[in-house]
């Protein structure tokens, strides 16, 4: 009884959590403020993170909320903090794309759910999910060349940054 | 709904979302992060399928994703810091004359 119970709060979280994922979306769109968008975004990233937890991934989880919260987003954050708050941009939100922008998503939204739909299930299989071990198993046996790539990637994410600035110096 | 069918369209309509945001706001800085929530949807909908098959390599490629997020912050920040130095403004309608 308690056992059914715990399981099906399971699923429940898992629908309450992607609800409020998407709720965070919608708002990010609707928001005035760079911040309050920002914090909009948090907000569906954390909860992202309880349904990849809930889901049973949980080192993704973790590098969900350590990567994105805790690097990207506070690097966001500062450069929001930087910059001006009283630019033109804050007062209105929207672009002359509003209506055109609307219905592609729309559009967008129909054409991908109806090819879901069309498209044959696959059965969710209820099987144990894969833990770390097994992840970090396939990860550096098979794709061990796309790990060194990263780091290939990374390092010229930090020569190109760095060459941005330099230039931006030089020029202005 | 299935659980896993649901996640599938919650990172369709993250993905739909994000794309609306980079269309029709105005702010630059709005647009990184609309980019980043449709990057989240691609996620979630690589996370399910890696549930849906039990293999890594959904996992795997989740992982990719991460790094290049990072590293697409770590190159944007730098231009719209470099872009609002010359045009003191973050607003997209100032840059139209990059226009080609």
């Amino acid at each position: 009884m308690i056992e059914n119970f715990l399981q099906n709060l399971d699923t429940l979280l898992i629908y309450v959590f992607g609800a409020s994922a998407l709720v965070a979306g919608a708002l990010m769109i609707v928001l005035r403020h760079p911040m309050q968008v920002a914090m909009a975004l948090i907000s569906a990233m954390v909860f992202l993170g309880g349904v990849y937890g809930l889901l049973g991934v949980h080192f993704i989880a973790a590098f969900q909320v350590l990567i994105y919260v805790g690097a990207v987003m506070v690097f966001m954050v500062y450069v929001i903090m930087l910059l001006d708050v009283r630019d033109p941009s804050f007062k209105r939100r929207f672009s002359r794309f509003l209506v055109p922008g609307i219905i592609a998503a729309i559009v967008f939204v129909e054409v991908l759910v109806y090819g879901f739909a069309q498209g044959q299930h696959a059965t969710a299989r209820t099987t144990a999910s894969f833990g770390l071990q097994q992840f970090a198993v396939a990860f550096l046996n098979e794709y061990w060349l796309h790990f060194e790539l990263t780091s290939v990637l990374l390092v010229a994410a930090v020569v190109a940054a760095l060459a941005v600035i330099q230039g931006g110096k030089r020029h202005g | 709904m299935d659980k896993l069918q649901f996640l599938i369209f919650l990172s369709v309509a993250l993905f739909a979302l994000g794309l609306l945001g980079v269309i029709v706001r105005r702010n630059l800085l709005v647009m990184l992060m609309c980019m980043e929530l449709m990057l989240n949807g691609v996620n979630l909908s690589l996370v399910t399928f890696a549930q849906q098959t039990g293999t890594a390599a959904g996992a795997v490629l989740v992982f990719l994703i991460f790094v290049v997020a990072a590293a697409e912050i770590a190159i944007a920040i730098p231009i719209v810091l470099l872009l609002v130095r010359r045009k003191r403004t973050l607003e997209t309608d100032a840059y139209s004359d990059l226009k080609g």
